[in-house]
Order: structure tokens, then sequence, then C-alpha cells
């Protein structure tokens, strides 16, 4: 009887125990370099930001924050930001609000988990959303509802398009019922200013769930989203507590909603810019 | 009463469900199943009926009532179709000019894999767009559970009462302590935390009305029946472009700071 494990490579030292790095987000300044976590190669911090937060080997899209979103966006010293000063406040008296606003304020140099305003995107006027993954993964509480729904009346008024750029962890469960009724306020917002007959495009990053799914982030009249991005109602954990079956391959990615038909297109971050441009162009915005 | 067993009323067996609320306050009640996109979803029930002499569009979740009921629909959790389904019927209304009632009972949307391959939050993303703007009444009332998005689809509306011992959420109690405290045992703390009870709700503003359960189930179909009636010819005064903007300012008062 052969031994099991004769052939197998002996181990050592310099092999055996290496421990994979976890992903570190792309966005501590501390840290030279980080693993990318889809083919395992080093990145030089400095480089991963040059090149958009995507991997240079394997294309993967890194979670970037909104401010390194917009400055892809945006020209150059054309953003002008709205509500900066809106700031949640604990309507409910849930336990530990407090203490988890101040740190995501902290950990994300943000005071909401959206920052809204208006910018030229190759010198076309557009108002914008960009959503904050690092301020309680871009959940919606009533500040994040209320800035969009005040960037989309300002579109409306300036007949400007609205770019939203979503991602979120879905409504904010500290705010209880009063984040529910943001998918109706932003949904009423998004209806005027599509009934002015004004242009919405929305961009999907990772990750889309929950209320934002359920309300703006699918009231696009054009839907895109970046390569690998999670977009689904209840999140995969949920589902596969409630069926107790494992969930098969790519599902809720971006490729399986392109496939599904919930989505128009997915689009590379370094070709997003001209992207836009194009679609805004298309719709006669000058 | 604590915010718990609130919870545990709303979700009795036994308790009365949208199919009790349709045969006791309406007449001549007449099913229109299906979405005519892919199938028909038990979980929602809809149709027209006769409220008193009024025409009206009757829309309501339905969790079953013995076994073999609650399992064909699915305990009241709908599919995307159940949504699409309530979303064709509301655009009937508006065609028809007939005011819409809807019945909100269940823990939420369905999660499962077809659910999410067919779309389940762009169908309530398309029903919170298109109701914000339907040109007729719309009056939503939750009867026993409003559980977060799959509720909302059916209460974006003019007017949102509660049956005294329901309950209207974010997030179910277990869901949030589970998150919370990474124990659902804790679901009475979460629930006395996340304010859902008709009582906090009214204090709240998010809704209008609060149907008192103390005289028995008849006396509130009567209440419910009267209240409708009122409300609805009230309404059908209104200029259509001030109903909108009623309807559009009663969300939009919500975290407006």
């Amino acid at each position: 009887m052969i031994r099991k494990g004769i052939f197998k490579k002996p181990k050592i030292a310099l092999e055996g125990n290496i421990k994979q790095s976890k992903t570190p987000s792309a966005n501590i300044p501390n840290e030279m370099c980080v693993c990318c976590p889809s083919c395992n190669k080093m990145l030089f911090n400095d480089e991963l930001n040059e090149n958009l937060v995507v991997c240079s080997y394997c294309n993967h899209h890194f979670r970037m924050n909104s401010r390194q979103r917009l400055n892809m966006i945006a020209d150059e010293d054309s953003f002008i930001e709205h509500n900066t000063d809106l700031k949640s406040e604990n309507i409910l008296d849930f336990p530990n609000y407090d203490k988890k606003l101040k740190n995501s304020q902290l950990e994300s140099s943000e005071n909401e988990a959206v920052i809204t305003g208006v910018c030229k995107i190759n010198s076309i006027n557009s108002a914008i959303f960009v959503m904050e993954p690092y301020f309680m993964m871009g959940s919606m509480g009533t500040v994040v509802g209320e800035k969009i729904t005040r960037i989309f009346e300002f579109a409306s008024e300036n007949r400007l398009p609205v770019i939203g750029f979503c991602v979120s962890g879905g409504a904010r469960m500290q705010e209880g019922i009063l984040s529910l009724m943001q998918m109706a306020k932003v949904s009423g917002a998004v209806k005027k200013h599509s009934d002015n007959r004004l242009l919405y495009i929305t961009v999907l990053t990772d990750p889309t769930m929950g209320g934002v799914t359920a309300s703006f982030a699918m009231q696009g009249d054009i839907i895109i989203a970046e390569p690998n991005a999670l977009v689904g109602f209840a999140g995969p954990r949920v589902i596969e507590q409630t069926i107790r079956q494992k969930l098969p391959d790519g599902f809720q990615k971006a490729e399986y909603l392109l496939k599904t038909g919930f989505i128009n297109d997915i689009v590379e971050r370094k070709k997003l810019k001209e992207y836009l441009t194009k679609l805004l162009q298309l719709h006669n915005y000058k | 009463m604590a915010a718990y067993d609130i919870v545990t009323k709303a979700r009795a067996n036994g308790r009365a469900t949208t199919k009790n609320y349709i045969e006791n306050i309406f007449t001549d009640f007449i099913e229109l199943h299906g979405d005519r996109r892919f199938s028909d979803d038990n979980a929602v029930i809809s149709g027209i009926a006769f409220l008193d002499t009024t025409p009206v569009t009757v829309i309501g979740l339905e969790k079953g009532q013995d076994t073999k009921d609650k399992i064909s629909r699915n305990f009241g959790s709908a599919q995307p179709e159940g949504y699409r389904k309530a979303l064709r019927q509301m655009q009937l209304a508006e065609k028809f000019n007939r005011p819409v009632i809807c019945f909100v009972d269940t823990s939420g949307a369905y999660c499962g894999i077809g659910a999410e391959e067919r779309g389940q939050g762009q169908a309530i993303a398309e029903c919170l767009y298109n109701l914000m703007t339907l040109k007729v009444p719309v009056i939503s009332i939750i009867i026993g559970e409003g559980g977060s998005g799959g509720a909302l689809a059916l209460a974006v509306a003019d007017e949102v009462w509660m049956l005294e011992n329901s309950i209207y959420s974010v997030i179910s109690p277990e869901g949030c302590a589970s998150i919370l405290w990474k124990d659902s045992s804790k679901a009475a703390e979460a629930a006395e935390c996340l304010k859902l009870t008709s009582k906090e709700l009214y204090k709240l503003n998010i809704i209008d009305k609060v149907i008192s359960e103390k005289l028995g189930q008849k006396q509130s179909y009567e209440t419910i029946k009267r209240l409708l009636l009122e409300t609805i010819n009230a309404s059908m005064n209104i200029d259509e472009n001030d109903l909108l903007e009623k309807r559009y300012q009663r969300f939009r008062k919500f975290g407006n700071t």
C-alpha cells in the first residue's frame, strides 16, 4: 500500500506557513503594498492608485472612495459640492449609533455616506452623486436620502442630467423606518426628474444591495456596472441561510445581471469617463 | 405593551389576512391574476371590487390561512412577479380612474435565487417609482407585518394606516439583533430600538391613522370601510396635480432637516 502523501513535495520552512495577506483597503496610506484578492499578486499602493485602484495584472477593480471616484470623472477643479455640512443625528436613540457615526466620519473623512454636487465631465455640465463605501458601507439614512433628493431637485430645476455612483449595503438600520422612507422619497425625486425628460445614469459599483438596489440604483434610464460588482436585493449570506444551499458561482455579479437583462452594460473604470461623455453627448447635453 | 408582544400579535396564526379584509369590506371582488411576464404569484392578491358603490382596485399581500394555503402563498413573501402583477393593476386603475387600496402583510420580499435572477430589487424599485405619480388616490393599510422594501412597494400612498397591533419596520427585529449583537434571541430588545409599533410610528408621522382592534375584528372592518369611503370621497375631488404634489410632500418631509 502506498502511503498517503508519498508523492507530495516536502515542505520547507520557507514555503510552508505562508499566510496569504488579507486584503487591506486600497486607500490606507501607510501601507506600501497590497495583495490583489483576485490574483494574489503584490501591488504597490502608489501604482495602484495611479491605475484607478485597478490591479494591473488581472484587472480586478478595488473598492474606491468617493473623492477618488469624483476625481476620476469630473474635470479638474470643476466640482462644486452641495450640502456639505448635513450630518446624521441619532433620531431614534439607537444604541451605539452616535459612536458609529463618529468612527465613520474619522475613517472616511466625510460627513456622510454620499457626496453630491455639480461638475463638468469633459466640459459637459452634470449633477452627480457618489456614495462612500468607507462610511458605514454607504448605508442610506435620512441624510443620504435627503442629499440625493436635493441633487435631483436641483437638477430638475436647472435641467441637468444626473450621474449617480451607487455603493451601499442598503437602508441604514440605525435610523429604522425613516431609512425605509428614503427609498420612497428619492424615488419621487427621480420620477419628477424623469418626467422633465432629463437623463439619469446609474453606475453600480461593488457592492450595491438592499434598499438602494430596490430604489434609485435600478431607476436609471441607463444602468451600467463596474466589472465583478455585486448587485442584488438580498445579501448572499441571507439567501444561503434562507434556502440552505450554496449559491452558484458568479451569482449577483455584474456579468450575471448583464446576462439576465437587468443592466445595460459593464464598463471598465479606465473607460468610464469617455463612456459617460459619449452618453451625455448622445442625449444632446453640451 | 412591549414592542415584541405586538410583533408576536402581528404575526399570530389566525390573525385576519388580506382575504378576510377583501371579503368583509368590499363587494363583487373579481380577482385578476398574473403579471403577463412570467407567472402568477399567489403571495399577492389583486383585482377590482366595489367599495359601497365606487369601483376600486384592491391589491394585497396574502400570507395564507391554513398550512396548504400558506405554502401556496409562500407565507406572504412575494417574488418579483407579485410586484409586477401589483404594478400592472395599479396602472389599470389609473387608466380607469379607480382609487387603489393596498393591504400590506409580509415579513419581506422573498429572498431566493430565482427572485434575485428575475430582479427583485428592480421590481420593487419600479413600484415605488410609479406609485409616486400614479394619478389616482392610493391608500395603504398595514394589517399585520410591514416588512421592509417588500412592504413599502405597496405603501407609497396618499395615506398609510396601520392596525393597532401591526408592525412596520426596515428590518425584522431578529435580523436587527443578529447584526447588532450577533444574537437573534435578543429580538425583543431590537424591537424596542426599531420603533416599529403603530403607536411609535404615529408619533413619528410615518402613518396617518391607527385602527383600533379593541372592539373586535368585525368592528375593525366597519371602521376601515367607513374611513375608506370618507377619504376616497374627499380625494376624488382633489385636483390631480395637487394630489400628486401632496403625495410627494408626504414622503419629502421625512428627514428634511
